[in-house]
């Protein structure tokens, strides 16, 4: 089974083709702009919303920085309030765990709310290998299970899709559909239809988990549409599956969260729904519930000083939504299901650079995500530190003929010349005669060689007949 | 199996965190709460703002004295010709509509209905726990006037009463308010903005996916005597 995580395609070659598709851009273009424009009124809304960020940012840190002491006290709040706590190394183990449940219950078909930690351990495709199967509920995560396809937005799966594709598949794929229109709320409504017998009659539900408190054992979830609420409400057991970096310290914390989130991600003052939960309610929704703690690479992310703070993320999306590089590509290009700036960072991060090594390149660099992040992550410093990691890799293992390696040649040669003024000053003398095929227009727009990927999008100014020092000495003689 | 995983994860979580001086504490990481945790606007401005604020998420709302609440159930539930209202056992008899062709149908905890049942209704009358005007958002927690989450969930509309004095008027005050059915009740909660919605097409806001497609909020100014 392929990773959901490791990109089959570099980065770069995958890009060209999602450039190339006109549909998509048109797509992508017209819900990035929507969504930056209300993100962008209700974040002005808030005249302490920096202040918020930085409480954001902070709690995480203290919970990774002390993650064991937070695991173990979220598990014994949990199984205090009736629950059960299983932990998970990897994917092919969470998958074992919710299967066993499953079965324990003779379930052959579940409901999931959508969550990106259960997208991460493909655990659709591991419990169909089991006889079971997972019916995704969340609007956007029903397109694209419809359509045999994969998510190209953390929040918002089937973006790359507008209505009347959205339509096509509906009709393909749901019963008595022949005169649905394209207009959003019918679609909505067909939507509702299709699941409703489900949420009403089945006994084991999926969830992923926005955040865990450790004090209380209380696991959030988020959601618009009221799947979420029917999933982690009506069936008697609930499974919810959570990366053990999800945790915020105290009940209080929410007063952090639950202004930065949905602000953040779908540019609202509050989503429709959210639900709270502490173990098992006597009466009141399922009577047994499961929390799997699923590490699956994120130990390997904390080890990493620099990459660590990849593991604040909330998952709002907001990167992805302002990343002039994703707007234009989409989140397929990325080969994971984390794409966009955060992708950019966290699936190296979770896999090893040696497995993803295409990601941290595909940036600009701008800094928008930064400033957007609403946990302060400051990817451009992670992709930064993370390009080196990929250089130190090749240079370890001696590959040749890649990007990153000709750019480590590249960079040696110049610190090595810039290290020493006669060195300097007799390159530029080498470059000024050796520049004159390259030059045309007074630019130079393409060079030579491994040098020649560089130059493909970018255009040099020649060095002057005359540098300063040249001049300065001139001007001294006379 | 489990146990080992357990050990196996905190044993590496422990080894990626060597960077940490082992005297460190978790309160030694420092939290600058320099947000606001309260506002001290005049409470007449935090309730209107919460109606305003739900109105903007497409919420039917109303705001009147409580005298004038019972009269208002019963021209809701009738303008929308509800046939079976669902309630929880506890609500104040005083609130239940009563009109010709209307069945009232009562959750009891100790007989609770079957999903099927709860889905045969037309709709569902609770009061709430409480309510943040900055984010026109209603929370339920199964506490008095509201009964299980369920019943508030599959029927199709929800007519909502709030309390001038239940609303908050920031996420901060209604967090703090929320404590203490979270940590000493355990209590299940939900947080209501709006009528359910989806922005998965094109991004837009789309009113009407699974939860109640219509809610109807009536905010009361609660009676002097009383």
């Amino acid at each position: 089974m392929a990773s959901a995580l490791i990109p089959l395609i570099p980065f770069p070659e995958a890009a060209k083709t999602a450039l190339a598709d006109t549909q998509l851009r048109r797509n992508l273009g017209k819900a990035t702009q929507t969504i930056r424009a209300k993100r962008a009124a209700v974040v002005d809304e808030m005249d302490d919303w920096e202040e918020l960020r930085e409480a954001g940012r902070a709690l995480k840190d203290r919970v990774l920085r002390h993650l064991d002491q937070y695991l173990l006290q979220l598990e014994e709040s949990v199984q205090r309030a009736g629950g059960h706590v299983h932990w998970a190394r990897d994917a092919a183990e969470a998958t074992r765990i919710v299967a066993e449940i499953a079965k324990s219950h003779d379930a052959r078909e579940v409901v999931k709310v959508k969550s990106l930690a259960t997208d991460e351990i493909r655990l659709n495709d591991g419990l169909a290998a089991e006889g079971i199967q997972a019916i995704e509920t969340d609007l956007a995560e029903l397109i694209i299970q419809l359509a045999g396809e994969h998510s190209s937005h953390i929040l918002v799966p089937a973006i790359h899709k507008n209505r009347s594709e959205i339509r096509e598949i509906f009709r393909r794929k749901l019963a008595d559909t022949e005169d649905l229109t394209d207009i959003p709320a019918d679609l909505a409504a067909a939507a509702r239809r299709h699941l409703r017998q489900k949420f009403l009659t089945t006994k084991v539900a999926i969830s992923g988990a926005n955040f865990g408190v450790a004090e209380t054992g209380t696991i959030c979830v988020v959601e618009s549409e009221g799947n979420g609420r029917m999933c982690l409400t009506l069936p008697p057991v609930l499974v919810t599956v959570m990366g053990i970096e999800k945790l915020i310290p105290t009940w209080q914390d929410f007063e952090v969260y639950m202004q930065l989130l949905p602000r953040s991600s779908t540019g609202e003052r509050m989503n429709p729904y959210t639900t709270f939960w502490t173990g098992v309610a006597e009466g009141d929704g399922p009577q047994e519930f499961h929390l799997i703690l699923l590490d699956n690479g994120r130990t390997h992310t904390l080890a990493d000083q620099i990459g660590r703070q990849a593991l604040h993320c909330i998952r709002c999306s907001a990167c992805l939504n302002i990343c002039p590089v994703y707007e234009r590509t989409g989140g397929h290009a990325y080969g994971s299901v984390y794409p966009g700036p955060i992708g950019a960072i966290l699936t190296p991060l979770l896999v090893g650079v040696e497995h993803a090594p295409s990601l941290p390149y595909a940036s600009s660099l701008c800094g928008a995500c930064y400033e957007v992040c609403p946990v302060k992550i400051n990817i451009p410093e992670v992709l930064v530190h993370l390009r080196a990691e990929v250089v130190r890799h090749y240079q370890a293992t001696k590959g040749i003929n890649t990007y990153a390696y000709a750019e480590s040649v590249v960079m040696k040669m110049l610190a090595y010349t810039f290290a020493d003024r006669t060195r300097y000053e007799t390159a530029q003398k080498l470059a000024r005669f050796g520049q004159g095929p390259f030059v045309s227009e007074g630019k130079i727009g393409n060079l030579p060689g491994l040098l020649s990927g560089w130059s493909t999008m970018r255009d040099l100014r020649p060095v002057p007949q005359q540098s300063f020092r040249d001049w300065w000495r001139s001007r001294n003689e006379q | 199996m489990s146990s080992s995983a357990k050990e196996a994860i905190l044993y590496r979580i422990r080894t990626a965190l060597h960077d940490v001086p082992p005297t460190e504490q978790p309160d030694d990481v420092a939290i600058t709460r320099a947000y606001r945790q309260q506002d001290d606007r005049p409470h007449a401005q935090v309730v209107e703002q919460f109606v305003e604020m739900t109105v903007d998420y497409k919420a039917i709302v109303h705001h009147m004295s409580e005298a004038d609440l019972p009269a208002r159930i019963a021209q809701s539930c009738q303008d929308r010709n509800l046939r079976r209202l669902l309630v929880p056992a506890d609500l104040p008899t005083a609130w239940l509509p009563a009109y010709e062709g209307l069945e009232i149908v009562t959750d009891d905890p100790s007989h609770p209905f079957a999903n099927a049942d709860l889905d045969a209704t037309d709709g569902v009358l609770t009061g709430c726990a409480l309510a943040i005007a900055q984010t026109g958002t209603i929370v339920l927690n199964s506490g008095p006037n509201q009964g299980r989450r369920a019943i508030t969930l599959i029927p199709d509309y929800h007519l909502c009463v709030v309390y001038a004095d239940q609303v908050v008027s920031i996420v901060p005050e209604a967090i703090a308010a929320l404590r203490s059915s979270v940590v000493e009740q355990g209590k299940p909660l939900t947080f209501i903005s709006g009528p359910s919605a989806t922005s998965d097409i094109e991004l837009n806001r789309v009113e009407g996916v699974h939860g109640p497609r219509t809610l109807e909020v009536i905010v009361v100014e609660r009676d002097p005597q009383g």
